[in-house]
């Protein structure tokens, strides 16, 4: 069966990177101003976008069918689930 | 002439990939729970860390990634001597990441800040967790650098080999993704040890 081959151009994986940079240097910045708690979902946010890029772009989940992307997603699910209940459990105890 | 299995060697992969986010997510969990608990103390925790190195880490890894991506856009369309450059590179950057591992580490046993030792177990509690999961974290991420660094390795030597080719590039695409999660992974552990505030 021939395999169709997915390529993202060099441009495009050069203006990632950059993308990335950016928010590396965001990240970091807002480490600088005094939010509380909130700085912690921010910058975990980022991290996220960042992720993300790397998934899509790097990774080549953009071209992946159905069933890498649900795997990933469920796997990602259950992660979040894991941190969060647990998270949860103890904070109120 | 086997049937190879493009799609099948990818999935297995991605699998493999899914038991190391929930192996290194195991250890998140912990430091949610303690880093919920003893919020001042991993603050304190931070302070002592070298922003510096998370910063220039970082700034390898999603570089290295970059390499690395290039080498597969490079491997499709017959680039060999860009395969090869990509390659080199993201290795030239594993090895700058551990060096620098290296030398933050070895700063920070100077100073007396290594697990079990007389400065964590005297300090409040807290501070002796941050630094436990900071050294296990980042340990257990630093030998994921020496294995993905591994399979890069082979990859180059069967490149030059004319092994891998754009026919044939299942163990690259499959050692790019590894090496990807390696950097996604230190994409959360930079803003969790080095940014907490």
């Amino acid at each position: 069966m021939e395999k169709t081959a997915h390529i993202f151009e060099y441009k495009t994986l050069a203006l990632t990177l950059a993308g990335l940079l950016v928010m590396t240097g965001v990240t970091v910045g807002a480490a600088y101003i005094d939010l509380g708690w909130v700085n912690v979902w921010i910058a975990l946010a980022i991290a996220s976008i960042k992720a993300s890029l790397v998934l899509v772009v790097f990774m080549h989940m953009k071209f992946e069918g159905r069933a890498l992307r649900w795997s990933f997603l469920s796997t990602v699910g259950f992660l979040a689930v894991m941190i969060g209940f647990t998270f949860w459990d103890v904070a109120f105890r | 002439m086997a049937p190879s299995d493009p799609s099948g060697k990818k999935m297995g992969m991605w699998l493999f990939l899914y038991t190391e986010i929930i192996l290194f997510g195991g250890l998140f969990v912990l430091y949610a729970v303690y880093f919920a608990r003893y919020t001042p103390d991993f603050i304190d925790g931070a302070a002592l860390l070298d922003r510096g190195f998370g910063i220039v880490n970082t700034v390898i890894l999603l570089v290295s990634s970059f390499f690395v991506a290039a080498g597969i856009t490079a491997v499709r369309k017959g680039h060999t001597r860009i395969v090869l450059a990509g390659l080199w590179g993201a290795l030239a950057c594993g090895a700058i990441f551990l060096v620098n591992k290296y030398v933050e580490w070895g700063h920070k046993f100077e100073n007396g800040i290594y697990p079990g030792s007389e400065t964590l177990v005297d300090s409040p509690g807290g501070l002796n967790l941050f630094f436990g999961l900071y050294y296990v974290i980042t340990g257990l991420h630093g030998l994921h650098i020496l294995i993905g660094m591994s399979l890069l390795a082979v990859c180059l030597v069967l490149v030059y080999r004319r092994k891998i080719t754009a026919q044939q590039d299942a163990l690259l695409e499959n050692s790019g993704l590894y090496w990807h999660l390696v950097d996604l992974i230190w994409i959360f552990i930079f803003p969790l040890f080095y940014l907490v505030v």
